[in-house]
């Protein structure tokens, strides 16, 4: 069948060629390529997408590397996971560069900014559709690159090299866990291949032991990307970079690229249950811990990021159970409203220029499309019904009550109270009430390439859920060939309880922050001690960089020290006391040595006829280099010593 | 008759050394431009070399062999094979490239470029020789212009670093060159080629006593923990040009005898020494990354991380199984490419702003951005970035090693953390932040800056994304040494 699936991820992929190899003479453009590029890729995944579901499913596939009995294709392949993320990774990637447009007007490094986000477009897709786990590692690494280089966008600006420093290096940790995996795989299996790896986990043909280190590592690569606890620390640094790639890369696609991995390594977790378990909860922790940080942060973005970690830890704890399809619904639903919320808090930030909602306020007046589409990202991050994101989070903890973890439902739950809470906090402290600066006071809303992808994204953030929902013939899992196991009953008593959940932490934000019945501040000082380990994100940071910054550099510190002081040392002693020695016999011989040297020269005069003997091939040529060795190391011992 | 080819290859840039020696001393531009013409043949012929020999047989190609001294089985032997030719092909192509990077040198320029000469002739001597004396003529052959190299055109401590660069490798080379003896003696005394001594069986004790003494003329000269502090100060003190040299290439000759030497000849020694040479390996990994991270000259960092990086070709030839003695195939090739650009950069930046100092420099990207994102490049290809040849090195190592040596796999992983860290941190405080206000105007890229750089990036991309091109030299030679070692 004729595919255009192939050329997906090979127009952004030409357009970051182009504008990075054209260099100054781009030089605020890059967006009459880039645009172009990713349109036409989502319209590519969009056909494709329409394809699988008829039943195609495209594959391609090339022989990368061939040894005799060993070989490794490098191949693409799209089934229904892979089209669907195609297109959310096309969609989002096309909504943000189009915002990009009134964002990053101005910006002296334009052109940059839109080969960067090229290139991690076309990486993103490839990483999505590859068809072996080489591949996927490979795209894996560059969209991480593209992420390190967008963090670090504003480089001069304090602090922002450290961020996208952090963002690299603890994805970097993760990612030798990625690494070791595939060792484990290759020695285990000799393939990389996701349906010959797939197909040997069925059968029972990998070892437990093989097993348990190939699922670790892919869990370690995976909780980096998707700063899942203890990586959780980089997300919120990564805050760093401007706005819209916090949009797109930092909470709608890279992040959840963790995700992806884990579902699409399913069937391998399968076969070893206490690893599932081991995801599962630290999605839980992950979900709730990082919730509750969101609570005490005034930085917009921030709260956004914690949300961020928080809900790919839904999706992991989904996962953990066994939940492919809740997992994946929920990947893509949190990808819109996400996306959308970020959006939405870079028109306000574009309106007032300041990321701190202590000096916003009453910007719902003056920002009408804006603040509209952060009340519907709001909605459907707290899963209000019938937003997005009540669906695919009730399908998540409905799977987690039906697998017996009662603990993680009432976790999870827990979680989703303290959503509605910071984001209706949030919603609150932006966008309601009075003005409490200059800035919030004569803000403007942004121009329609800001606003329609809001609008865009609005309407997805509302109805991207319904996909899942039986009213519409439960067409995503259907897609996804995925059943849905949980009855009726089970499922209006997980819907009844969420919702409950998502109204106490609507309701009792609006009692602190809008009806002001209670004073947050008189609360924070009475758990001053919750408060500051809330504020400090559990101290992970504090701990990191005393142990393994801090500690890593006064080790190096020691070793070059030794190296110095010691090997070295030890080396000069060595030299000087044969230097010495050959001093002394040089006293007894010097005769001797000296008519050595007068004769070499002598030797070097007659040069013409050694070289006729050596054509002959009868001198020791050898002898003689060694000659030139001793002679060398005695005239440097005369001219140095 | 046939061409000699390989022996052109060796004459060609010997002969350019002579002639350049007798051109007369203030024709300094006749001089580079015959060093650069005499390159480029050398690159030419080792290229239709390439083309000549049917290097993915697993066999020895293009072998020339003649009598030299019969009465002591010395003979002439030179040959080609999938191991050896890349190591040839990145000896001309990085001479080249350092004569360009030398086209400013002024000072005695007709003795340098001489010396530039007759170091590639050396060079690509050691790689082709299959004759013992032979080789071991071309190894010292190369210390010779690398000491003057170093010793005249240095930095301020040039003397001592290349005294100690000298008496150190020539330390160990005279105990290799017991061990050559050792083993042609026990061998019965009749021969010293190399492919025949790599057929004879030994005992395990001259197996042993022959295998320490090779180890310690290799370990010095790759260099292998603890015989490496040689290196840092000799790159320190070396110009640019020496440098990715130094980094580029003569490290290798060390490398290069694991697989030549003592896998075919010694191997039961070597299935014995692997677990303590994979140990080494990691040593090196760990410790040079460690080493790099403390440094604040710009040199010295590239230097240890060289060490580090050429532990990964220790650790794959440990773990002896066809992944990871590939990989360190590989990563042979692929740091002679990588640390040859990023040395070249360092020294791209010092004559702009007259500093290694990581402490003194800053904002390179925003006062020099194409030398700045060349930096970034060779770092992001240096700490194994996929999509370049590094990553393709390290991760076969590791695939490799996984299965034999499993505990050094977490070493190593724990290595290429450090490496990214000190890396990235090199990179937040040379390219990003404001730049010194105390520089004042200077130039971003020359031409003939980016006809160096160009080259190796490429390389090193080309590599990473198809790094078949040259696994398949390598996996007949190394599959078939592989084979002969299960047989034992």
């Amino acid at each position: 069948m004729f595919t255009l699936a192939w050329l997906i991820p090979v127009f952004p992929a030409l357009a970051w060629l182009i504008i990075g190899l054209s260099g100054k003479e781009m030089q605020n453009t890059g967006s009459q390529l880039a645009i172009p590029a990713v349109v036409v890729s989502l319209v590519c995944s969009v056909i494709t997408l329409v394809q699988v579901a008829g039943g195609a499913q495209p594959e391609t596939s090339w022989t990368w590397l061939e040894w005799p009995g060993f070989a490794i294709s490098f191949g693409l392949q799209v089934d229904p996971l892979s089209a669907m993320m195609l297109v959310v990774v096309s969609l989002v990637s096309t909504l943000v560069q189009v915002y990009s447009l009134g964002y990053m007007a101005g910006d002296g490094h334009y052109s940059r900014y839109y080969a960067n986000l090229s290139l991690f477009t076309a990486a993103m897709l490839t990483l999505v559709m590859a068809d072996n786990y080489l591949l996927l590692l490979m795209a894996w690494e560059i969209v991480g690159l593209c992420s390190y280089l967008l963090i670090g966008h504003y480089f001069q600006n304090s602090g922002v090299p450290q961020a996208a420093n952090k963002a690299f290096l603890t994805t970097r940790v993760g990612d030798i866990g990625l690494i070791i995996a595939l060792a484990a795989l290759f020695a285990g299996t000799g393939t990389f291949s996701f349906s010959e790896v797939f197909a040997l986990a069925e059968s029972g043909g990998i070892a437990q032991s093989t097993l348990v280190w190939i699922t670790i590592g892919l869990f370690l690569g995976a909780a980096g990307k998707s700063a899942q606890l203890p990586f959780q620390v980089w997300l919120p640094d990564a805050m760093a970079g401007p706005t819209p790639v916090s949009a797109l890369i930092h909470a709608a696609t890279m992040v959840a690229a963790g995700v992806y991995l884990i579902a699409r390594s399913l069937p391998l977790y399968l076969a070893v249950p206490e690893v599932m378990q081991l995801i599962a909860w630290v999605g839980g922790l992950t979900a709730l811990l990082a919730a509750a940080v969101g609570l005490v942060v005034h930085d917009i973005k921030k709260v956004l990021a914690y949300s961020t970690i928080s809900q790919l830890g839904y999706m992991m704890l989904g996962l953990g159970v066994g939940a492919y399809y809740p997992g994946v619904f929920h990947l893509m639903t949190h990808a819109f409203f996400k996306a959308l919320l970020f959006l939405a808090a870079g028109s306000v930030i574009h309106a007032v220029h300041t990321q701190d909602m202590r000096r916003m306020g009453g910007l719902a007046k003056r920002l009408p499309y804006t603040s509209a589409a952060f009340l519907i990202g709001a909605l459907a991050l707290a899963g209000v019904y019938p937003f997005a994101g009540f669906y695919s989070k009730d399908s998540i903890l409905a799977e987690v009550y039906l697998s017996g973890h009662r603990v993680l439902f009432w976790l999870g739950i827990l979680a989703a109270v303290i959503t509605a809470f910071y984001i209706t906090r949030a919603v609150v402290l932006t966008f309601w009430h009075r003005p409490r600066s200059e800035a919030a006071a004569e803000a403007h809303e942004s121009g329609p390439v800001m606003t329609v992808p809001l609008v865009i994204l609005s309407l997805l953030a509302l109805s991207a859920g319904w996909l899942g929902a039986e009213f519409a013939g439960n067409l995503l899992p259907r897609f996804l060939g995925s059943e849905v196991h949980h009855t009726d009953a089970v499922h209006r008593m997980v819907t009844l309880v969420a919702s409950l959940a998502a109204m106490l932490g609507i309701g009792s934000a609006l009692a602190f922050y809008h009806f002001r019945w209670f004073d947050p501040q008189r609360m924070a000082q009475r758990f001053s001690r919750l408060h500051r380990i809330l504020q400090q994100a559990y101290g992970f940071d504090a701990l990191y960089m005393r142990v393994f910054v801090q500690g890593t550099i006064s080790l190096s510190e020691q070793v070059s020290r030794f190296d110095l002081n010691v090997i070295d040392k030890f080396v000069n002693w060595v030299g000087s006391a044969t230097r010495s020695l050959a001093m002394g016999i040089a006293k007894l011989d010097r005769v001797l040595i000296d008519g050595f040297v007068v004769g070499m020269g002598t030797g070097l005069d007659l040069a013409g006829e050694k070289v006729r003997r050596w054509q002959s091939g009868q001198i020791a040529n050898y002898l003689l280099s060694l000659v030139w060795a001793v002679l060398i190391s005695i005239l440097t011992f005369k001219i140095f010593g | 008759m046939e061409i000699p080819i390989l022996t052109l290859a060796i004459l060609m840039p010997a002969a350019g050394s002579l002639v350049i020696a007798l051109l007369p001393h203030e024709r300094v531009h006749w001089q580079r431009t015959l060093a650069l013409v005499c390159s480029l043949i050398t690159l030419v012929i080792v290229g239709v070399m390439g083309l000549e020999a049917d290097l993915s047989s697993g066999r020895i190609q293009l072998a020339e062999v003649a009598k030299w001294l019969p009465q002591y089985g010395v003979s002439y032997h030179l040959g080609i094979d999938g191991l050896s030719y890349p190591m040839v092909l990145l000896s001309a192509l990085l001479t080249t490239l350092a004569v360009i990077a030398s086209w400013s040198v002024e000072y005695r320029a007709k003795a340098y470029f001489s010396l530039l000469m007759l170091l590639e002739a050396g060079l690509i001597g050691v790689f082709l020789a299959l004759d013992y004396i032979l080789f071991y003529i071309f190894w010292e052959v190369v210390l010779v212009p690398m000491y003057f190299l170093i010793g005249i055109w240095g930095g301020p401590r040039k003397e001592y670093a290349a005294l100690k660069f000298f008496v150190y490798t020539l330390f160990g080379s005279v105990i290799m060159l017991v061990g050559i003896l050792a083993l042609f003696f026990g061998a019965g005394g009749t021969t010293f080629s190399i492919l025949e001594l790599a057929q004879g069986t030994y005992g395990r004790s001259l197996q042993l006593w022959v295998f320490l003494a090779f180890f310690i003329g290799l370990a010095v000269k790759v260099p292998v923990f603890p015989f490496h502090t040689w290196l840092p100060d000799a790159h320190v003190e070396a110009p640019t040009a020496v440098s990715m040299l130094l980094a580029g290439v003569l490290l290798k000759m060390g490398a290069y005898g694991f697989f030549r030497i003592m896998l075919p000849t010694l191997p039961e020694a070597m299935a014995q020494f692997a677990p303590l040479l994979g140990v080494l390996g990691v040593v090196n990994i760990v410790y040079g990354a460690l080493a790099a991270m403390a440094q604040d000259d710009l040199k010295k960092m590239v230097a240890y991380s060289s060490i580090s990086h050429m532990g990964f070709v220790l650790l794959g030839v440990a773990a002896l199984t066809p992944a990871a003695v590939n990989g360190a195939v590989f990563q042979m090739f692929s740091h002679g490419v990588i640390s040859a650009l990023l040395f070249f950069t360092v020294g791209l930046i010092y004559t702009r702003t007259h500093t290694r100092q990581i402490s003194e420099l800053g904002g390179v990207l925003v006062k020099i951005p194409a030398v700045g994102v060349i930096l970034a490049i060779a770092a992001f290809a240096s700490l194994g970035l996929p999509g370049m040849s590094g990553f393709i090195a390290e991760f076969f190592v590791l695939l490799g090693t996984f299965a034999t040596l499993r505990p050094l796999v977490f070493v190593a992983g724990l290595g290429m953390i450090l490496t990214a860290g000190y890396l990235l941190w090199m990179m937040q405080r040379v390219l990003l932040g404001q730049p010194p206000a105390a520089w004042g105007q200077v130039a971003d890229l020359a031409g003939s800056e980016l006809v160096v750089a160009a080259p190796l990036i490429l390389a090193a991309i080309i590599l990473g994304v198809y790094p078949a091109l040259l696994l398949n030299l390598s996996s007949p030679t190394v599959n078939g040494i592989l084979t002969l070692l299960g047989g034992n």
